[in-house]
């Protein structure tokens, strides 16, 4: 029988004909932190006598989580980074460089590599062809120091989707409708691969969306295949020599298949407090809210950009709701100055934040207070996820969320379009 | 042989509800972060848990982020294993990297507050307070060699290499 995606690369980086359940030991390629988990792996690295990075050029420690910081102790936390990056000689993304999965995909991951990231969202790597999952601390201290790790090999599910989306869907109601379908545990363990004439036809920037979210349905790595849009892509990175095709073969065993015919989707949004309390979006309309987030690894790219200006373009966003716009990196946010967009959306009342996580896991840039609703481009809405417990947060697209914008409710954006 | 008492929670139990993210300052400060385990999920456990008790959940515990802290802080709170009907894939290998075992058993039968006896190499949990009796599922075995070394770092420690 032939590989799923997950089978090829770590048949390929472990030495071994790699199969579901397996475990293996497999050459990691890429191993990363953030300023929230970097300082616990950089403690448990140092006490594990380990000594030296497997590869420093392939180790990188991202402060986009509190960046810049709000209080002393994080500020800490960064000087801790900060020293380990000089005396290791590993990578530093500094405060304003933006997301660590914006810049993985930008500037790190390649096809068919294994990359390993102390953040559940090190999944968006998969929308280019990488075997990406997040880990611990301690796991990714084992990474970065012998270049290695133990991987259970996964069993996928073939997502087979087909259709072409309707004016004002996307990516994003793909992924929520399918976590709806399957439930927040509906894979856990189990690798999404991606399949069929939608997501041919899908953009990057929409691939990396749906990756990016594999992990709230409980999977260790939602994957797709690396094809001409994929070439495409690192080309416009000015890494095109990164580039390797690669894809499941015909014959693959997967555990299940789920087929999706976009077509039939409409603007879909999670509810408080779980990702897969779906509902459409036109069916919560009158929803109050007062804020709106648009940005995170999630949708915080040019392309989501584009589609949020396009909406609020010569429009303002209501007064009882802050608008607050977070773009990924700072080359998104280069190139969404270049466009235009960014005067567009100041210009409808968005409060622009620097590069990075933004308001997203409640640190700082926009906590909820009680009682209060928040419609967001990004990826989790549990409960006390936005820094308080006693608000309501509901996951949606950007075209949602610039809709909802300008309405101060929870709006479908074919209204607006 | 662990004993102690279950701390019951429902479905769905968060990273979050474990150890909210607001609380993010606090990670480099482990004594002052535990103070806050499980807070968003029972204000008070921090105060009620004893040492040696169990945390004792149902599907899908600790679904979420990838913060190490989550299983970290539980353990600082004195708590000697996890029993769920299911946990997340994260999560799981989280905490058994710290050397604290997360058992997968029916949790329907344990109530709120029940003594437990686990034994963790014969795979059962009695329940001292109903009398019914459960067995959980074999940890993997490159995560039991792991956890019967206290943990990945201290496996590391001891073996300088990581082997299946």
């Amino acid at each position: 029988m032939g590989n799923t995606l997950a089978e090829k690369i770590l048949s390929e980086k472990s030495g071994t004909d790699a199969k579901a359940g397996d475990i293996v030991i497999a050459k990691v390629d890429l191993a990363f932190v953030q300023d929230t988990t970097g300082p616990l792996t950089v403690r448990q690295f140092q006490s594990s006598g380990m000594g030296k990075l497997a590869n420093a050029k392939r180790t990188v420690l991202f402060i986009d989580h509190a960046a810049p910081s709000p209080n002393a102790s994080l500020s800490n936390d960064h000087i801790l980074l900060r020293d380990f990056s000089r005396q290791s000689g590993c990578i530093l993304s500094e405060v304003g460089d933006g997301v660590c999965h914006q810049i993985v995909q930008e500037t790190y991951a390649r096809p068919g590599d294994v990359v390993v990231g102390a953040d559940s969202h090190t999944v968006t790597a998969g929308g280019l062809g990488a075997f990406a999952t997040g880990m611990g601390s301690s796991d990714v201290a084992v990474a970065m120091g012998l270049g290695k790790n133990w991987f259970r090999v996964p069993e996928s599910f073939k997502i087979e989707v087909t259709g072409d989306f309707q004016k004002g869907v996307g990516a994003k109601d793909l992924i929520l409708h399918l976590i709806g379908m399957i439930g927040a545990d509906g894979a856990t363990y189990k690798a999404l691969e991606f399949h069929g004439s939608a997501v041919k036809k899908m953009s990057m920037s929409g691939r990396f969306t749906v990756a990016n979210m594999a992990v709230e349905a409980g999977a260790k790595a939602g994957l797709f295949a690396a094809d001409e849009t994929t070439h495409e892509f690192l080309k416009s990175e000015g890494r095109g020599s990164d580039f390797k095709s690669i894809a499941a073969d015909a014959n693959a065993t997967y555990e299940k298949t789920v087929k999706i015919d976009v077509a039939k989707l409409e603007p879909t949004v999670s509810k408080p407090h779980t990702v897969d309390n779906t509902a459409l979006a036109k069916d919560l309309k009158g929803t109050k809210i007062q804020q709106v987030v648009i940005g995170t690894c999630t949708n915080g790219r040019l392309e989501d950009l584009a589609i949020t200006a396009g909406i609020l373009k010569g429009k303002k966003a209501v007064k009882t709701v802050r608008l607050i716009i977070a773009p990924a990196s700072r080359k998104v946010l280069v190139q969404a100055i270049d466009k235009g967009y960014i005067k567009t959306l100041v210009e409808a009342g968005a409060i622009i934040l620097p590069p990075g996580c933004g308001p997203c896991l409640g640190l700082h840039q926009g906590a909820l207070g009680d009682g209060e609703a928040c419609l967001s481009t990004a990826n989790r809405n549990f409960q006390g996820r936005m820094g308080n417990p006693k608000s309501f947060i509901y996951l949606g697209s950007p075209a949602t969320a610039a809709a909802s914008a300008l309405k101060g409710k929870i709006t479908d954006p074919r209204e607006v379009m | 042989m662990l004993k102690g008492r279950a701390h019951k929670f429902g479905d769905g139990i968060s990273t979050d509800h474990i150890i909210s993210g607001r609380y993010a300052h606090l990670r480099s400060n482990l004594p002052e972060l535990a103070k806050h385990v499980l807070e968003d999920a029972d204000a008070d456990f921090a105060k009620k848990v004893k040492h040696g008790d169990f945390v004792v959940g149902g599907n899908n515990f600790g679904l979420g982020s990838s913060r190490e802290h989550a299983p970290l802080v539980i353990k600082i709170a004195g708590v000697s294993a996890i029993l769920a009907k299911s946990a997340a894939r994260i999560f799981f290998r989280n905490a058994i990297n710290l050397g604290l075992p997360v058992l997968i058993c029916d949790t329907d039968k344990i109530n709120n507050g029940d003594e437990l006896e686990v034994d963790l190499a014969a795979g059962t949990v009695k329940d001292l307070t109903s009398g019914e009796k459960l067995t959980f599922g074999k940890i993997p075995g490159v995560m039991l060699k792991i956890l019967n070394e206290g943990g990945l770092i201290p496996y590391i420690q001891k073996h300088g290499d990581i082997k299946v």
